[in-house]
């Protein structure tokens, strides 16, 4: 009774006078427009996108628990050694293009990976929006299960930290398979630079 | 002008540096930049522009009002965006040119944005105007449109798309510009939403870029954020880029305008 009288009295006005939350797709359709390979489609949310925005890259446990584990299934896992070129895989790192509306459509995409990572010591121009992996691989080791670990999280880092900054490279499309072989490599591969 | 930079980025860059000093270093730079930028060239030419019959009126932009009547330049920037009666919605600088030049000059819209971000060799008619314009700003403190409802509209609006996340990369501008002492490779990275980072950044925009010796709007600093974003293109001067501009100078009011600025 208490209760009901408490909403009736400051819940209920309180939800009139709260202002309607823009609806931010509508207007990023009417907009933004299609140019190259950067099409409108973009702007139209999906699930992981949805949760994330609308709880502040804080999703409840549960949901982020289950919405990762769908997203684990998109990634397919070559078979055999993970690790590729690791001078490939600088390359890679390196390079900062792939699906902008100035890059080519079907052309060889990067990594940005040093824009957000510190990765050989000999790059002193690295980011520090995500974690230095210097001498990943040899802190961790190089086991299939590692192999895996890092081409999945290459692959599709929203299977492992659902509201993850990091883009989903293989999922988006921005990298190849052979790709992120390369840059698991350049992790993981004792020779590599990054486990000097 | 072009040699006289790169020796200033030659200096600057070939001492080593170890990380510590990098900053250093990097405050030491952008002070040089700064003594030595052309923007007075680009205000010059703007100036020019205004003054200058175009269009199938045949008449300047000299009678155009960006908000504190017309033809009045002095304080104008700093008081943007803000609501316009006459065009029934909040306008930033570039929205309320080119306003001006369909309205007054009679061109077509088509015909006045053909062109709206230039390069090196040929500056657009809008980065001229906007360093004209803005110029006459030196001094006044920002003091965007807060108090009719459509300016609180575009005020929510642009925060609703600060954090909203899309795009081929999953990103909102939080992504980059939400957490304090990271950068982009050796870039700092400004944490936008919040106060003390807004101010000095919407304090200095538009502004000359030494990297690619261009004169470069807001319109378009939003434009290229969307592009590494991997979204599709915003439409020049839409409500999405205006709403986004007023969110980051409202968050920015009260700080002295002291542009058009210098930038790496």
């Amino acid at each position: 009774m208490r209760i009901g009288l408490f909403f009736a009295l400051f819940a209920f006005p309180a939800v009139l006078l709260a202002q309607t939350p823009p609806d931010v797709q509508k207007v990023l359709q009417r907009d933004f427009n299609t140019r190259g390979q950067a099409t409108m489609d973009r702007v139209v949310q999906d699930g992981v996108q949805r949760v994330c925005t609308e709880s502040n890259d804080r999703p409840p446990a549960g949901l982020a628990k289950q919405m990762e584990a769908d997203q684990l299934k998109t990634i397919a896992f070559p078979e055999g050694s993970l690790i590729g070129d690791w001078k490939n895989g600088e390359r890679i790192a390196q390079s900062g293009r792939g699906l902008q509306w100035t890059d080519a459509a079907g052309a060889a995409g990067g990594g940005s990976c040093y824009n957000c990572h510190q990765l050989s010591p000999q790059e002193t121009s690295h980011g520090t929006l995500g974690p230095s992996l210097l001498r990943f691989g040899a802190t961790r080791g190089r086991g299939p299960e590692m192999q895996r670990y890092v081409y999945g999280k290459i692959y599709n880092a929203k299977a492992y930290n659902l509201c993850s900054q990091m883009p989903r490279l293989g999922y988006s499309g921005t990298l190849t398979s052979e790709q992120i072989k390369d840059l698991v490599g350049l992790l993981l591969d004792p020779a590599s630079p990054v486990n000097k | 002008m072009k040699r006289f930079f790169a020796a200033i980025v030659l200096g600057a860059l070939s001492v080593p540096a170890p990380a510590q000093d990098a900053k250093k270093e990097i405050q030491k730079y952008q002070q040089m930049i700064a003594e030595g930028s052309p923007v007075e060239l680009f205000e010059l030419e703007g100036e020019a522009l205004w003054k200058k019959p175009q269009g199938p009126n045949n008449v300047s932009l000299e009678k155009c009002d960006l908000g504190q009547g017309s033809g009045v330049l002095k304080g104008a920037y700093a008081r943007l965006p803000r609501y316009f009666k006459d065009a029934d919605r909040v306008m930033d600088l570039e929205a309320r040119l080119l306003h001006c030049m369909t309205t007054l000059q009679g061109r077509g819209r088509d015909e006045a944005t053909k062109r709206v971000f230039g390069n090196e060799s040929q500056p657009s008619e809008m980065e001229y105007l906007s360093a004209y314009v803005a110029a006459q700003s030196r001094g006044m403190k920002l003091a965007p449109g807060t108090s009719h409802p459509r300016e609180k509209e575009a005020f929510e609006l642009g925060k609703a798309l600060f954090f909203h996340r899309a795009g081929g990369w999953d990103m909102s501008c939080a992504s980059c510009h939400g957490e304090e002492g990271k950068r982009i490779r050796m870039q700092d990275l400004p944490v936008l939403h919040k106060r003390e980072f807004a101010r000095p950044i919407m304090a200095t925009w538009p502004a000359y870029r030494v990297s690619n010796s261009q004169f470069k709007t807001m319109q378009w600093r939003l434009n290229d954020c969307y592009r590494q974003m991997r979204y599709p293109e915003p439409k020049f001067a839409s409500d999405a880029t205006i709403a986004l501009t007023t969110f980051l100078t409202v968050t920015a009011a009260g700080e002295p305008y002291r542009g058009p600025g210098t930038k790496r």
